[in-house]
């Protein structure tokens, strides 16, 4: 096939490039949240204990 | 344990990637045959070839965890394949996007390159019921290790597969004697690699992190329950 024209080229290469961005930022999201949640149960257990 | 040194290792990724994209937009020549569709390039080839190290580096660890006994090798492998799955995942839609625009398919049968690399994905995709289908940890850690290392040492196959195919659409790039990429493309192509690689690692650290943490955490939690 010939080489296509920038602008349709274009929509292929930003599309390749915004899944790779967009897979990397789901995966940190998901990570990020369950940081969180064990910092959440982490302080839920320190509280706990000072009650104690 | 595991975050050590993740902090600067996150800002050295950063760096590289922002390097790497900007030389793919800014400095590496439109390829003669493909033109401006060849920039898919630089994302596709480097997340394979990461995708695929870390399988085999799932192996790697799978083994230190054999001879060992240590658990920790066992979680290393795991975020090592688990990361490598989800760049297959990257892989195989980037690949479809460049197949579409280059082929006019989304996806071609008759290309060794695209299956090899499919029959790898979906065998590892097998990992995760095997070893969540095990209650046990010792045995779930084992047999994973041992699955692990069986697949680690199909990954090869599938990149001797990738040299022995001839194919117009898949030129050799990389060779001992220099291959076909000019200076400026394989000056960007090695920084996006080294800046896939550098991800790579940084994300296996903080999951790794993660699931430490998550599993001190349970420590804890019994060892109040025990106490109350």
């Amino acid at each position: 096939m010939p080489a296509l024209p920038l602008d349709e080229a274009g929509k292929y290469v930003a599309g390749a490039y915004v899944v790779f961005v967009a897979l990397i930022l789901v995966y940190v999201a998901i990570i990020g949240t369950k940081i969180a949640r064990i910092e959440r149960e982490i302080s839920a257990i320190v509280a706990a204990e000072e009650d104690e | 344990m595991y975050s050590k040194g993740l902090a600067p290792l996150a800002a050295a990724t950063a760096v590289t990637i922002t390097t790497a994209f900007t030389l793919v937009f800014f400095y590496a020549p439109n390829d003669a045959d493909q033109g401006f569709i060849q920039k898919i390039f630089y994302v596709h080839v480097p997340m394979a070839i990461v995708a695929l190290g870390g399988f085999v580096a799932g192996g790697v660890f799978a083994i230190k965890h054999l001879r060992s006994g240590d658990s920790s090798w066992d979680l290393r492998s795991y975020v090592a394949i688990h990361l490598s799955i989800i760049l297959g995942v990257g892989v195989l839609a980037t690949g479809a996007i460049w197949a579409k625009a280059s082929w006019g398919h989304w996806w071609v049968w008759d290309e060794p390159v695209l299956v090899s690399f499919l029959v790898v994905f979906l065998l590892y995709c097998v990992y995760y019921p095997l070893r969540f289908s095990i209650e046990d940890p010792g045995r779930q850690a084992r047999y994973s290790s041992v699955f692990a290392i069986a697949a680690g040492a199909f990954v090869p196959l599938n990149f001797v597969a990738v040299r022995m195919a001839e194919s117009f659409t898949h030129p050799r790039v990389l060779s001992q004697t220099g291959g076909d990429l000019p200076g400026d493309m394989r000056l960007t192509f090695l920084v996006s690699l080294l800046g896939m690689v550098l991800l790579f690692v940084t994300l296996w650290k903080l999951e790794l992190t993660a699931k430490h943490a998550s599993m001190q955490l349970k420590k804890l939690r019994n060892r109040a329950r025990v106490a109350a």
